[in-house]
């Protein structure tokens, strides 16, 4: 048993590998991920310029107010990374208080997120429009469903540790979500830079 | 038969400062990104900068807030490899729209 594990009293995490079989399923989860939102890129990117009579990307974008969504997004890793550092310092209660605040701010992108939607359809910008449309439309709301799923999972961790449902390694479940969360931020990144700020 | 034990690489975990510190980074080089969009003289570096700063912001999230920086190896290789792929298909995707002489496929349905 390591050390570390030890001394939280946690069981040793099953390997078949020599590493921590959940957190290998969690990083190959991930890195499929990467070609799922890749291929969805790609799709855009292609279609960028496709926009028939419809609306362009610059007649609809807003980019101080998808800055300010970007920020909301990636303050929710910072108090995801918190969460993690509290309950591996033993604090369960400061875990759930990070853990609800990233669920607030992941909220709030959401939130964004669907305005920013009924923004555009008013504008006459809808999954139907044109190839660009389509493109864009699949693409964020695909990854505004992942940080909804992980809303999810974020609230259910605070509901499990509530309930001391979480056992006895319980840094281990807030290491998983946590590290799904940040793969959605990652996306962001990405999604913010290629398909809103390059021109 | 004995399961093969866990083998750990990891080394201290950074504290909350150190990630308060690599969360200013990354907003302050959000700023940025949003500031030189609107700076018409730079115009024409824009994408070059863009993709810079925002694989710095990519590799500030995955080495510090995921722990690849302090985890073993094997994840490091497993997510490259995801990224890997992926940069393959946009290859061939890029590939297959100049082989189609630069008009993308028109879809089914869709107009444009």
């Amino acid at each position: 048993m390591s050390a570390a594990h030890a001394a939280h009293g946690a069981p040793e995490p099953h390997t078949s590998t020599g590493v921590d079989n959940v957190k290998m399923a969690m990083w190959t989860f991930l890195g499929s991920e990467c070609l799922f939102f890749g291929s969805l890129i790609s799709t855009y990117l292609l279609y960028h310029d496709t926009t028939g009579s419809g609306p362009t990307s610059a007649d609809v974008y807003d980019i101080p107010f998808t800055s300010i969504s970007s920020f909301v997004l990636l303050m929710s890793s910072l108090t995801m990374v918190l969460a993690l550092s509290s309950i591996q310092q033993g604090n369960p209660r400061a875990m759930r208080i990070w853990l609800t605040a990233t669920a607030f701010l992941g909220l709030t992108f959401v939130g964004g997120q669907i305005f920013e939607f009924t923004t555009f359809v008013e504008e006459g910008l809808t999954l139907q429009t044109s190839p660009f449309s389509s493109a864009f439309f699949v693409l964020t709301g695909f990854h505004g469903a992942h940080v909804t799923i992980g809303v999810l999972m974020l609230l259910g961790v605070v509901a499990m540790s509530s309930f001391g449902r979480l056992g006895p390694d319980s840094a281990r479940p807030v290491e998983m979500v946590g590290l799904y969360w940040h793969f959605v931020d990652v996306v962001w990144i990405v999604i913010f830079t290629v398909v809103y700020l390059i021109p | 038969m004995s399961s093969p034990e866990v083998h750990h690489e990891e080394g201290n975990h950074p504290g909350p400062a150190q990630y308060v510190r690599i969360a200013v980074i990354l907003f302050v080089i959000t700023i940025i990104e949003v500031a030189i969009y609107y700076i018409e003289p730079l115009q024409g570096v824009l994408v070059p900068m863009l993709i810079v700063f925002s694989l710095l912001k990519f590799v500030l999230v995955v080495l510090w807030f995921m722990h690849l920086r302090f985890d073993t190896r094997v994840f490091t290789w497993v997510f490259v490899s995801g990224i890997l792929l992926t940069l393959s298909v946009f290859a061939v995707v890029l590939l297959t729209f100049f082989l189609q002489g630069g008009a993308a496929p028109s879809p089914p349905g869709l107009g444009g």
